[in-house]
């Protein structure tokens, strides 16, 4: 087996771009959820809405800084669609919405009669919008190594791409950092243990539940941006599995936690490329194939969801003495 | 009772004074008072083809401990939800204050300053209770998501909140449970933290929906006392309860509903005598003592036999005619 290659690959994936944008995803499902007790069973929705809009903007011509605007504005209009009839009734609405909505997204993006716009099924290559983003970039067009790992500096995968993505996931967790910490984020905590109460203290419940479907929305849509990067708009890939894992992700690292969504997200993406590769090696073809290896590793993420609610439904980082008197 | 609190005297004259304000008010349900802070008129809520509440009129006077009571099932909850804006009545109006109160949600309801407790206490478990305090605090800027970013901006409210808070939870005997998730309290502790929790935004009237449910005997005494002192500040009390002897012992005037509607009002003392109040709610044998030896005389028995057979009597023909 070779060790050298593996670990080289499993290193790779703690700091790619796909990890980057799954913690930025589960950092926006952690507001939701985490903070405010919103079930949001769609937040690839976002993610891809986020990615279309940012997409479609720059084929329009539009420069970097305002297709960005756009991917944010449609994330901001998409969750006040949804809050405005959901967040007065009970936590389960919202769920029941966000899942169908968000796939109503991904249907509307594949559909043929989009074909113009947002390329339908086959989705928009990474060609047509890469071109703003790799043209911000401060480096040199050439190729950088830094110990095993060795990618370009702008194109497609790059240093460039992971740069700013980990730089995107710093500034958002600090900005969770300091609403946890303020009485904004004391509000919301409120709201997750009884609306009610809350209400009864003369907060505008509606309100708070608003703003951090929002907040959390449109950090899923920056995470959509960075999720097509270094890939192709493809809809398809952005459905329902992607909401499960980025909440598998949450789970993982811990709800309600600051660094929880980004220490899943580099647990779940580096775990899966070790089984992986060690499966690859380890067993022989007559007895699972790669295709088949594929699966397995996927079908262990959700057996490990399924441990990990059990018997750390904390997560990682989660505070055991807050959950054991959950009475609920 | 801690040092701060009025001396037994002058809760005393505070309770005289209130009582003799109430003296003259007439003894009918929907009674005027001199000093209203609540008016209603004809507040109903039906839930399907029930009415659960039909109120003509009800005032609530100004400074005074007002208790409403009643059996199950009497419509005090759900008068209580309609006027705290948790509940929309099907008709009628109220005020708050001199301020109409239709269409006002809940939470503005509370900002203006009528503030309730729950009957299921709803401590927000898996919160500290500092921070269950705090979040009772009014005018908090960083309440606010642009500025919560900037702490600068609104530390100095959040240090005058801690300071209250503090105050409360020493004057409600939880102090030493400031940094404990407030689901580790007990039942009463929980109770108290609630009502802790509404004081934090200096409330002008305080609803609190069965506050002794589920508290036992020992912290009665200094709940009791904390609803007094409330008086003593001048903030109004209403309350829902069931202990009667909670409601003898603390409360101004009391307003007695059934099926809906008030059946009476006034003073604890004289109310319960009303015959209204003890059909209703009491029983017809509220004042006898069931470990009273007398009670196995044959001839109470009989009489009380008697009694019982002219009931299901009369019972019977109200089935017939209706």
């Amino acid at each position: 087996m070779d060790w050298s290659r593996i670990f080289t690959n499993v290193a790779g994936e703690i700091f790619a771009p796909t990890t980057a944008a799954y913690a930025l995803g589960a950092i926006g499902l952690n507001i939701h959820f985490g903070l405010t007790g919103l079930l949001n069973m769609g937040q690839a929705g976002f993610m891809l809405l986020g990615a279309y809009g940012f997409a479609i903007a720059t084929i329009a011509g539009w420069p970097l800084y305002a297709a960005v605007l756009v991917a944010m504005a449609a994330a901001a209009v998409f969750a006040l669609i949804l809050g405005i009839p959901t967040l007065k009734l009970r936590g389960d609405y919202l769920a029941i919405v966000t899942i169908a909505a968000a796939e109503i997204v991904r249907l509307v993006g594949r559909s043929t009669a989009l074909t113009e716009i947002t390329g339908a099924s086959s989705g928009l290559r990474g060609n047509e919008y890469k071109h703003t983003f790799t043209g911000a970039s401060p480096f040199p067009d050439t190729v950088w190594s830094l110990g095993p790992f060795s990618y370009a500096t702008n194109a497609s995968n790059s240093w460039w791409i992971r740069i700013v993505a980990w730089v995107v996931v710093g500034l958002a967790c600090l900005l969770v950092y300091l609403l946890i910490k303020s009485p904004w984020g004391r509000v919301l905590k409120g709201i997750r243990e009884d609306e009610d109460a809350v209400r009864s203290l003369g907060k505008n419940v509606y309100s708070y539940k608003m703003q951090s479907l929002i907040l959390g929305g449109v950090i899923g849509a920056v995470a959509g941006i960075i999720y097509v990067l270094p890939r192709a708009v493809q809809p398809d890939s952005m459905g329902r599995p992607m909401t499960f894992f980025i909440w598998t992700i949450l789970l993982l690292g811990g709800a309600a936690t600051v660094f929880g969504p980004v220490l899943g997200s580099i647990i779940f993406w580096a775990g899966l490329m070790l089984i992986k590769t060690v499966m690859r090696d380890g067993v022989p073809e007559t007895i699972m194939r790669n295709e088949q290896i594929e699966q397995f590793g996927w079908i262990i993420v959700g057996v490990t969801l399924m441990l990990l609610v059990i018997f750390r439904p904390q997560g990682i980082l989660g505070d055991k003495k807050e959950l054991a008197i959950n009475v609920r | 009772m801690s040092a701060d609190l009025p001396t037994t005297d002058v809760r005393e004259s505070r309770r005289a004074a209130v009582a003799a304000t109430l003296a003259d008010v007439e003894r009918v349900p929907g009674a005027k008072k001199p000093d209203p802070i609540v008016v209603a008129d004809h507040i109903t809520r039906h839930f399907g083809g029930m009415t659960a509440v039909d109120v003509d009129h009800i005032e609530i006077q100004r400074g005074a401990i007002t208790a409403l009571i009643g059996p199950n099932g009497a419509g005090k909850t759900t008068l209580f939800n309609l006027l705290t804006g948790f509940d929309k009545p099907s008709t009628g109006t109220w005020s708050f204050d001199g301020k109409s109160l239709h269409g006002v949600s809940a939470a503005r309801v509370a900002r203006s300053g009528m503030v309730r407790t729950f009957q299921l206490t709803k401590a927000l478990s898996r919160m500290l209770v500092i921070e269950n305090m705090r979040l009772g605090a009014t005018k908090q800027p960083g309440e606010n998501l642009a500025t919560a970013l900037f702490p600068p901006l609104w530390k100095a409210r959040e240090k005058e909140i801690t300071v209250q808070a503090e105050e409360l939870l020493a004057r409600f005997k939880l102090d030493t449970k400031r940094d404990d998730f407030a689901g580790s309290l007990s039942g009463g502790q929980r109770k108290l933290l609630e009502m802790a929790r509404a004081l934090m935004s200096k409330p002008t009237m305080v609803m609190l929906d069965e506050p002794m449910a589920g508290v036992n005997p020992a912290l009665t005494q200094s709940l009791l006392g904390h609803v007094e002192a409330l008086r003593d500040e001048g903030t109004t009390v209403l309350f829902v309860e069931h202990d009667m002897h909670m409601v003898r012992h603390i409360s101004d005037w009391v307003i007695v509903m059934a099926e809906g509607r008030i059946v009476a009002e006034g003073p604890p003392e004289t109310v319960m005598q009303d015959q209204a109040v003890v059909d209703a709610y009491l029983g017809k044998h509220h004042d006898t003592d069931l470990g009273d030896d007398s009670l196995l005389d044959d001839d109470t028995t009989e009489q009380l036999e008697a009694e019982v057979r002219a009931e299901a009597i009369a019972r019977g023909e109200q089935e017939e005619t209706s």
